[in-house]
């Protein structure tokens, strides 16, 4: 098996109007056992920036307490929080640094930039990032993923319809996963607010 | 840095409490050619003396306002071959910063982190205090900037300053000259008479160097034309 497939995850990030959605499953296993249903995959870096991290979930621990040692330092030189860009191409250095020996991660990022713009995009274990202006998904359930958000993802989303058709993607992709399930964390972002939805979907 | 038997500071304490070693950075770096800067509403410029030891010299090889980013310019008075190791380092840190983050260095951040070189050579074995004191001018999200970098390694942000030979003349003047809502144009203007105060001889666009950043965010160092034209502008 996979070291990425050892504990299972389910990813998802998409864009709509002036806001983002970012959601992932809940379930955290030792290949075929479950120990967790409350695994919490997706932080908080600041108000306006999501990263969530799918793979061997050690390492997506170990990588975000790196993440966020490095972004409160930027905070307190710079006095401003970093750009979801920015912070992108720094996931993408720190990944990159350990090449031969790298973080079994693949972290999805999104947020808010200038002018409350969305941005999502995801890299593989190495580095190698992936913009993209509608959805990314990462994870053991990627490939139902990226059917089920192809089929159901339209551009233009209010924030309402963009956590329905989230979580839709994400429920019906992660049935089709033995090793990701056991319900959704859903967080929806605007401007104005953010909003967490824990879902509950088929608890096997 | 430096040999075994060189791996202790040679700036150290005074009973009075100074280091001495940098006053006398200080004493070079105000013998050293007159340099200013001036902070406008819309931009900054910095400019310099440009006096060569001799007519021989061919003063079109001799740049002393240098550029750092292209947002970002710095002009020193003291010892040019210490200036020249700042900038090289100040250059690969801007360039080190924008390859993990992709994003041009803010000016506050390049200042400090040269600053910080800067104070290192002050505590550390073998190595003496650099002889410049510099005039970094840039323009990033936070709108335009000025800061002066002494070899201490203390920094200042400056609306209008001067350093070098001249310098008490040239800040009186500035003093007296400058207004928080001038505009670029002005501020050359305003430059140029400044480093004519205390010029000795005939002032051309030859022997002097002008750098400028506007809101385009582009460090560019005038020619000596564009200087002729600023100067017959001021006559």
């Amino acid at each position: 098996m996979s070291i990425f497939e050892y504990n299972g995850s389910a990813l998802v990030a998409m864009v709509g109007k002036n806001c983002f959605a970012i959601a992932s499953d809940r379930r955290l296993g030792v290949q075929l056992q479950t120990i967790a249903t409350d695994f919490q995959r997706i932080y908080n870096i600041h108000p306006k920036l999501f990263i969530g991290l799918s793979g061997l979930a050690s390492d997506a621990q170990t990588l975000y307490q790196r993440l966020v040692f490095r972004h409160k330092l930027y905070e307190l030189r710079e006095e401003r929080n970093m750009k979801p860009e920015t912070f992108a191409s720094l996931v993408s250095a720190i990944q990159y640094e350990k090449r031969f020996g790298p973080y079994f991660c693949q972290p999805v990022i999104a947020g808010l930039g200038d002018d409350d713009k969305p941005f999502i995009c995801t890299m593989d274990a190495i580095g190698a990032k992936e913009l993209a202006k509608d959805f990314v998904v990462a994870g053991t359930a990627s490939e139902s993923l990226y059917g089920a958000c192809e089929a159901m993802f339209k551009p233009d989303m209010e924030a309402e319809e963009l956590f329905e058709t989230i979580s839709q993607a994400l429920l019906s992709s992660v049935d089709r996963d033995c090793l990701s399930g056991w319900g959704g964390h859903v967080y929806v972002v605007t401007p104005m607010e953010v909003t967490e939805k824990i879902l509950k979907g088929r608890m096997d | 840095m430096g040999d075994s038997q060189y791996s202790f500071s040679l700036t150290t304490f005074s009973p009075s409490g100074k280091l001495v070693q940098i006053e006398h950075a200080l004493t070079a770096v105000g013998s050293g050619q007159t340099s200013l800067g001036i902070k406008a509403s819309n931009g900054v410029v910095i400019a310099t003396e440009k006096k060569l030891p001799s007519i021989l010299v061919d003063e079109a090889s001799v740049q002393k306002i240098q550029i750092l980013t292209p947002n970002i310019g710095v002009v020193y008075s003291g010892m040019g071959p210490d200036s020249r190791v700042l900038v090289r380092k100040s250059r690969k840190q801007a360039e080190q910063y924008h390859r993990l983050y992709k994003e041009p260095i803010p000016v506050t951040q390049l200042v400090r982190e040269t600053a910080a070189v800067m104070q290192e050579f002050t505590q550390s074995g073998g190595v003496r205090p650099f002889g410049v004191s510099l005039l970094v001018a840039g323009y990033d999200d936070k709108g335009p900037q000025l800061y002066q970098v002494d070899p201490s390694g203390s920094y200042f942000s400056w609306k209008a300053s001067a350093m070098g030979k001249n310098v008490s003349n040239a800040k009186t003047f500035l003093e007296k000259r400058y207004t928080d809502d001038m505009e670029l144009d002005d501020a050359v203007h305003t430059a140029i008479l400044t480093l004519k105060e205390g010029f000795e001889g005939q002032i051309s666009g030859k022997n002097i160097e002008i750098g400028i950043i506007s809101a385009d965010k582009k460090f560019r160092v005038l020619t000596p034309s564009e200087i002729e034209d600023y100067l017959q502008e001021v006559e």
